[in-house]
């Protein structure tokens, strides 16, 4: 084994902390690959339910007794044809979706055994193999002529591209980045998308034809909702959430101090784990995903000690259980009930001051009592904000919607994070993406 | 702990399970190791006659179907008799016997339909000191085509007549092996008793092909591309064995012959129902074939267990202990009338006996937005699909109603008077109740 050139107690933020043989075992696939046996073994399990529950727990409802019974009965390319039918990008919703809190706790064997159908790997054993085929396995309807701009190449706008190009349309996809795929690409850790797959998937959605992707293209930029409605008879938006919260802490602009979508993008997109400098101690400040995929990371890249500190208590946090375990897991500490109140240091970050949080109903108060961690990074993971352009209606601090992502201006629709309703999940923004589409082409059609 | 000790035909053996005829037989080896699991008796796989021995298929003998988790639940086979001469079974039959005087030693015979071939390997069986003698008469793969193995056992007079013989030249115990490969079992179990045999076996395996390749368009197992029958075995056969063995056990011309079960007996339970309808003991092969001899530890574990529980002290109290009650069709009592019942707490919201009640059966299960299933007893006629489709053993139950209630799905009151179907108005051949 070669030895790096720093350690975990290296002080300051150092890249090499570990071992290049230790970084790959790392940031392996979290979820390996069932092989063809254990796929057997697992598809067995399947009671094929009436009505199935977790069916009901999908956002995009997926037939997975079905799916699983053709596993079973050796057909796995035909259970990707049905992933598929309901959810284009059902290789990655396998690989990120929280199937604890979804299909899998909806289970009806979590209920009699506590041990679900293991139906997220299921479904990644049914569309690897068949995208192991290289083959798109759907045809497009006859050109319509009609012409669709997406903004935004990520989960809902990759859904609603799909699906409208199937059903003959042309559609133009706007992306701000400089390749498409959307937090699919940028957001995700990187165990969780192993060996470059979410472009691949892009790469593979595409084969359907009748897509143009156009990156470098931000809305309300070098993009504007106005253009796009004069070029176009309908638009889908689905741009996410571009914007991050500030801490609003004394010290937050001391170096060491950045948002952890960005420590995130820089990591999944790193040809060289061993260059990605990473601190000694990390505090990561949020309950979310985003938090423990930056927290959990950074304990994978090498820093000695990694705190997720999160204002309220482990109920409330918004990252699943499993992903807390799974923190933990790596040696993650999780604190709760502290929120930051400043950060220290000469120039560089040096000590995060936290204080403790309590709520006797009234909304959540400080008390007043704080404790001081060393900290040469400090991540911030406290929500993302909408960016966005062209006066749509808000609703709270979404874009507003009724019915299949119809937003307030004619010709406008929205899906994903960007719009309002359903949860900021992958799987819930394929759903809307896709569903939009289909109201899309009914007014097309119309 | 109970006593497992059982005497059939006058041969003891320390329990009642013994090792079909069949390749776990075949030779010393494999003998020695099941007596030493703990297995009561051997029947010794069959010899044939002198000479040169049959020949087996130099490619797949064995084909399966599964459950769920492949789990085997039918296993069938094309391999023929023994094929190692006869001398070295004969041997090692002698010397394995003498080393286990308290198990159960039966040699499987298989010679052609001629009193000289019964004559001269009789004399040669009876002197390697084994406690009796089965007669093949079932296997229907093979050497059926030679005019042997279930080419006799479907004539009962062939099956008679060599029995016959048997009892004339060999003077222990002859238990006659039956095939499951005809119309009527009663007619070659009585056929074997006119022949003087001291018990019959059942079932040989039954002719079956397990599954066709897709890509050669072959049945498996196949040989150079082509495939035969073979002989069906395991736990998908035992509803059949039991069956023929209800039919002969309670069969006037045959009630009282001792019959030896087999067929697909793989758990303590499955041996006690056999057991219980008629049978004097047990012979095993696919559960050995499929875990090895270890499994015979849980047959006798659990079979003393539940005869502890149920206060018997023998085997032989069990013996028929069901005969009296399997019946004809015509004899069933109508007026018993059972609603199925869910237990909510029990229930996993699979939601199966839905889909199996409204799609295939009375449309008497709701299902509600918050998936509890519940029985419609307006509809209900306690067919038993529901249960048999559920998940959760005793999740559902069928559950008798008392004489004097109303069931809601006839609007009649429950009759307390059995009553059948000789009697029954709608039967045009009805006769008056006495």
């Amino acid at each position: 084994m070669s030895s790096p050139q720093n350690s975990p107690m290296t002080p300051g933020i150092a890249a090499g902390r570990l071992p290049q043989e230790t970084l790959a075992d790392n940031f392996a696939d979290l979820h390996a690959p069932y092989a063809p046996h254990e796929a057997a073994v697992a598809a067995d399990r399947c009671y094929f339910c009436h009505d199935a529950p977790c069916v009901t727990a999908c956002p995009t409802d997926i037939d997975i007794p079905l799916f699983i019974r053709q596993i079973s009965t050796g057909t796995p390319e035909a259970a990707a044809k049905t992933i598929f039918d309901s959810n284009i990008l059902g290789g990655m919703c396998a690989r990120v979706c929280p199937t604890e809190d979804l299909c899998e706790q909806a289970c009806v064997r979590e209920i009699a055994e506590g041990k679900p159908v293991e139906i997220g790997r299921l479904q990644r054993h049914a569309t690897d193999t068949l995208m192991a085929k290289q083959s798109h396995p759907y045809q497009r309807a006859p050109e319509t002529g009609k012409k669709v701009a997406v903004v935004g190449a990520g989960p809902a706008g990759l859904a609603c591209a799909h699906r409208l190009a199937m059903h003959g349309h042309d559609v133009t996809i706007y992306d701000a980045a400089d390749k498409p795929g959307g937090l699919n690409e940028f957001g995700i850790a990187a165990y969780k998308s192993t060996d470059n797959y979410a472009a691949a998937e892009v790469d593979w959605l595409l084969g359907i034809g009748g897509i143009t992707v156009k990156t470098g293209m931000r809305l309300g930029d070098n993009l504007s909702l106005d253009d796009l409605t004069g070029c176009f008879p309908a638009v889908f938006l689905g741009v996410g959430l571009g914007g991050v919260n500030g801490l609003h802490s004394e010290g937050e602009d001391k170096t060491g101090v950045r948002d952890a979508v960005e420590f995130i993008a820089e990591l999944r997109q790193a040809s060289d784990l061993a260059t990605l400098p990473v601190g000694r101690d990390v505090v990561v400040i949020g309950g979310g995903m985003t938090a423990v995929d930056a927290a959990v990371q950074s304990k994978l890249l090498g820093a000695q000690n990694v705190t997720i500190a999160y204002r309220r208590g482990r109920n409330a946090m918004s990252a699943s259980t499993f992903e807390q375990d799974l923190a933990a897991s790596k040696g993650v500490r999780l604190m709760f009930n502290l929120q930051p109140t400043a950060i220290y240091g000469d120039g560089d970050v040096g000590e995060i001051e936290l204080e403790y949080t309590s709520d006797d109903g009234s909304g959540l108060k400080g008390t007043g009592e704080t404790i001081r961690l060393p900290a040469d990074q400090v991540f911030k993971a406290i929500g993302q904000t909408l960016v966005t352009d062209g006066g749509l209606e808000l609703d709270g601090r979404k874009i507003a919607v009724t019915g299949a992502g119809r937003t307030s201006r004619k010709g406008v629709w929205a899906g994903g994070d960007c719009a309002s309703g359903g949860d900021d999940l992958t799987v819930t923004a394929v759903a809307e993406g896709r569903d939009a589409a289909m109201d899309i082409h009914a007014t097309l059609s119309a | 702990m109970a006593d497992l000790t059982t005497e059939f035909l006058g041969i003891k053996s320390p329990n009642p399970f013994w090792l079909a005829s069949a390749p776990p037989t075949d030779k010393e080896y494999n003998v020695r190791r099941a007596f030493e699991a703990g297995w009561g008796g051997v029947v010794w796989k069959t010899l044939g006659a002198e000479g040169p021995p049959v020949v087996n298929v130099n490619g797949p003998r064995y084909g399966a179907i599964y459950g769920a988790d492949r789990r085997l639940l039918g296993l069938n086979n094309i391999e023929l008799i023994t094929d190692r001469p006869l001398e070295v079974n004969l041997e090692e039959i002698t010397r394995v016997k003498a080393d286990y005087p308290d198990r159960a030693m039966i040699v499987s015979i298989m010679v052609p339909c001629e009193e000289q071939a019964w004559k001269d390997i009789l004399p040669r069986v009876a002197a390697t000191g084994a406690d009796g003698i089965e007669l093949n008469f079932g296997c229907p793969h093979g050497m059926s085509e030679r005019g042997m193995g279930a080419a006799v056992g479907q004539v009962p007079e062939y099956i008679e007549m060599v029995t016959r013989w048997c009892k004339q030249y060999y003077d222990k115990p002859v238990i006659v092996k039956l095939t499951p490969n005809i119309t009527d079992v009663r007619k070659p179990a009585a056929a074997a008793m006119r022949g003087g045999a001291d018990a019959v076996s059942l079932i040989n395996t039954i002719n079956s092909i397990t599954s066709v390749n897709l890509d050669t368009m072959s049945p498996e197992p196949s040989i150079d591309g082509k495939g035969s029958h073979g002989g069906y075995c395991g736990p998908a056969v035992k509803p059949i064995a039991m069956s023929m063995v209800s039919e002969i056990a309670r069969n006037p011309d045959t009630h009282g012959l001792p019959i030896s079960g087999i067929g697909g007996i793989t758990t303590w339970r499955d041996a006690a129902e056999f057991i219980s309808l008629g049978c004097g003991n047990v012979q095993v092969c696919t559960a050995a074939m499929t875990y090895g001899f270890k499994v015979v530890q849980e047959m006798i574990s659990g079979l003393s267990q539940w005869m502890d529980e149920k206060g018997y002290t023998s085997v032989e109290e069990v013996v028929g202990r069901a005969v009296p009650n399997v019946t004809d069709w015509q004899y069933l009592n109508l007026n018993y009338v059972a609603k199925a019942k869910i237990s909510q707490d029990d229930c996993i919201k699979c939601g199966r006996c839905y889909a199996a009640c409204e799609d295939t059966s009375h449309q008497a299960i709701a299902m509600s937005s918050d998936r509890v299933f519940t029985v419609i007893d307006e509809e209900c006629v306690a067919c038993n699909l529901c249960v048999d489709v559920c998940p959760v053993e005793n999740c559902i139950t069928m559950e008798p109603m008392t004489p004097g209630e109303v069931d809601p799905r006839t609007g009649k009151a429950v009759k307390k008077e059995y009553a059948n179907w000789t009697t029954h108005p709608n039967n045009p051949g009805a006769v008056a109740a006495e």
